[in-house]
């Protein structure tokens, strides 16, 4: 029995109104928007809307949005659509980022490029001299996260997209994290790539965008048609596209209001587990998108709470599952100087849209003792 | 929940009863570490927690409708196992890392999992029986109903605390019965055929993945090539490690001899292995270590056991005498045949599991 979830950085529930928006095309409008009939004008009219709903999102004009199915694709259309025709030379990022960056940047390694992994500080923040300090004549790319997803720490993007501009490096920005929380103004950003997704931003999974600079080269990853202006081959998943497109409006036209509720509740609910909970602190504590809070429970094997919380209706996520759904050491927390044992004792909460004090209040009944028996019955127990 | 049919079983037989469970699988081990590596497969091959196995314990989960975990043990497993495992096979020993599996994560980690999340007892897919005596309160263990799976020769390690929380449905049964009720249960594993390997060794093969472990930590195998001896000194060839040998071995001596030779000593000190005839690989003696009493008493003087030095092996008559520094003497009536150091002696009652040690070498 679901009582609250509050997982919304693994993924949002789908919004009743981006569901209304996308019936249509489940049903009638099956339409393929290469087509030349109506059928598939509709479709072409639908996707081309919601083009400039997400374009709007990010202030970016429509032609520079190539739609993806989710941020994963968008993340490695950027990196490899940049990266793939030249040698082998040298990038830069975080070490924070997540693993579809983190995991291209590890491939590239493997074939032979020279990675910086830039440090971040103790709550979790780079800084944008490093980006200054690690660019070479050879460098090719930066990309750094907008917002983390462990932490919801933001990175001063803007800061880095100055330097790369003024050094005439490309910058990619991962914005799946932020995009519909928090202001994003690609101009003001200073890059040429910015990732997004649609299930982060109650839209449903499967559809993302890259957003594209207009005069920015990129080499497709797929072949097989002139979808996108040739930067992404593939019927266009229209249902999610729109989906995307209306989850895009809405955000725009609610952000301000949303946000400061969101940001209201989390500040309530942080305090609440903070006064409840003894040993409890917040890691990351600075500027954060506004429905994250990462909270570290001193001496408890934050798997064995996950279980407990769920077991009592309550989802949230702790560390990065690994393939076998298991819980691994956050490479986030252990970047931020965290021990292994204390990043495992950490919890993220996440909210979205459809999250309440009520669920809050619930989530306060339950959770000082989950905490106390955790504690009480400690991984240090032995025969 | 391995994924296999034993524990598959025992979840949906309490699952029938009306039991509230939760299905847990133990992440030991990340089967992709050596893949790859010289000698071991290109890809996991493992059998304990590979991502199949994973699937297989979740389909079952989901198919009976029960919550659903994979818990990370990976960091215990490897400190209280795996080095184990590897400083035993350097020390000349035969190490079962099974039993280390039961005692050290299996019925500490888990249990403390469990209880952690509201769980009051852990049932296992074991072949063995638990109860507690109605009059002295202490749990006893006993051997399996089916004397080809009974398990217990794994289990001899478990204390009064730790049997307290164990709940082995299977005991009753024999693996006829286990796989008839899977399949009434329609469960999606109930062919799926049991793993006998070690789980983080694939194919078995010890010596490729003592190999890849050290040149994953970055260090040499530790140099162990010595000579291969006689009982009375004469060297007959040279081998490239002790650790390629165990006591009773015949294969993969090296030497050609009109007599077959097998390897009946591994003394790590001076690197020697020593061979000879059949006949000398029988003994009727041995001394054990860390020697385990379920009861949590050691008997006084010495008592009449049967003991078990292999798992399926039957139980010999025998007596065994608690040693001080927790040490443990087992007397055979009649000698048994390649008694290997770091293997386990497991002492009975009949069924009733008395407790055991691990052997030592010849001193």
């Amino acid at each position: 029995m679901l009582r609250a979830y509050l997982d919304n950085n693994a993924s949002t529930p789908v919004r009743p109104e981006v569901v209304a928006a996308m019936l249509p095309f489940l049903h009638e409008g099956y339409g393929n928007a290469s087509s030349v009939h109506q059928r598939g004008q509709a479709a072409r009219a639908a996707l081309e809307q919601a083009r400039a709903h997400v374009a709007a999102l990010i202030a970016a004009r429509p032609a520079e949005i190539v739609f993806t199915s989710g941020g994963t694709e968008a993340d490695n259309l950027a990196i490899w659509g940049v990266l793939a025709d030249l040698p082998p030379g040298h990038v830069i990022t975080t070490a924070i980022e997540h693993h579809a960056v983190l995991f291209p940047f590890q491939e590239l390694e493997k074939r032979g490029w020279t990675v910086t992994w830039l440090p971040v500080n103790a709550q979790g923040c780079i800084d944008p001299d490093d980006v200054r300090r690690a660019l070479t004549p050879s460098t090719a790319l930066v990309s750094v996260m907008m917002a983390n997803n462990e932490t919801g720490v933001i990175q001063p993007v803007a800061e880095v997209g100055k330097i790369t501009r003024a050094a005439g490096v490309k910058l990619h920005v991962d914005a799946v994290q932020a995009a519909g929380k928090i202001p994003i103004a690609v101009e003001d950003l200073g890059c040429e790539l910015l990732s997004l997704s649609g299930h982060k931003l109650h839209a449903p999974q499967g559809v993302g965008a890259l957003y594209v600079r207009r005069g920015t080269a990129l080499r497709p990853m797929l072949y097989g048609g002139r979808h996108e202006r040739e930067r992404r081959a593939g019927t266009e998943n229209i249902p999610g596209i729109v989906g995307l497109g209306e989850a895009s409006r809405l955000a725009t036209a609610e952000r301000v209001t949303s946000g400061e509720r969101l940001a209201a509740l989390r500040d309530h609910v942080e305090s609440a587990i903070l006064e409840a909970v003894p040993h409890a602190a917040v890691v990351g504590a600075g500027t954060r998108t506004p429905n994250t809070t990462n909270i570290c429970f001193a001496d408890v094997d934050g798997e064995a709470l996950v279980i407990s919380l769920d077991l009592q209706g309550f989802c949230v996520s702790a560390g990065a599952a690994c393939s076998s759904g298991a819980v691994d050491a956050s490479h986030v927390l252990l970047a931020m100087g965290l021990s292994p044992a204390r990043a495992r004792s950490c919890l993220r909460f996440s909210l979205g849209k459809q999250n309440s004090t009520e669920e809050v209040t619930a989530l306060l009944e339950v959770l000082p003792g989950l905490v106390a028996r955790l504690r009480e019955l400690s991984p240090s127990w032995s025969h | 929940m391995s994924g296999g049919v034993d524990s598959s079983t025992v979840a949906a037989m309490l699952h029938a009863d009306g039991v509230p469970i939760v299905g847990l699988t133990m992440q030991l081990w990340n089967q992709r570490r050596l893949a790859g590596a010289p000698g071991m497969p290109e890809r996991s091959q493992g059998r304990c927690c590979s991502l199949d196995d994973v699937y297989d314990a979740r389909h079952v989960a989901e198919q009976l409708g029960i919550p659903y975990y994979v818990v990370n043990y990976e960091e215990r497993f490897e400190r209280d196992v795996v080095r184990n495992f590897v400083d035993q096979y350097l020390a000349g020993e035969t190490p079962i890392p099974c039993s280390i599996c039961n005692t050290s994560v299996k019925f500490d980690q888990l249990v403390v999992t469990a209880r952690q999340i509201g769980a009051s007892k852990v049932a296992t897919g074991h072949y063995a029986r638990v109860s507690q005596h109605p009059e002295s309160g202490l749990f006893e263990l006993r051997r399996g109903r089916d004397p080809y799976k009974d398990q217990t020769f794994f289990l001899w390690g478990l204390s009064q605390e730790q049997l307290s929380y164990a709940l082995f449905p299977l005991g009753e049964l024999d693996k006829e019965e286990v796989r008839a009720r899977a399949a009434a249960f329609q469960l999606p594993v109930a062919q799926k055929p049991d793993s006998h390997e070690i789980c983080f060794v694939p194919g078995s093969d010890y010596t490729a993945f003592l190999d890849a472990y050290f040149a994953e930590q970055g260090k040499a195998m530790p140099d162990s090539a010595g000579e291969l001896v006689t009982a009375d000194g004469r060297t007959l060839a040279h081998h490239t490690g002790i650790h390629h040998f165990t006591v009773g071995q015949r294969k993969g001596l090296g030497v050609a001899q009109a007599n077959p030779l097998y390897v009946l000593q591994i003394v790590p000190a001076t690197r020697q292995v020593v061979v000879g005839e059949e006949a000398l690989l029988y003994c009727a003696e041995l001394t054990a270590r860390e020697a385990h009493w379920i009861s949590g008493t050691a008997p006084s003087g010495p008592r009449r056991v049967a003991a078990r030095i292999r798992h399926r092996h039957p139980p010999a008559p025998a007596w065994a005498e608690a040693l001080p520094d927790r040490r443990l003497k087992v007397v055979f009536d009649t000698p048994q045949r390649a008694i290997t150091p770091g293997q386990s002696v497991v002492l009975y009652d009949d069924e009733l599991v008395l407790g055991g040690g691990w052997i030592e070498a010849e001193r």
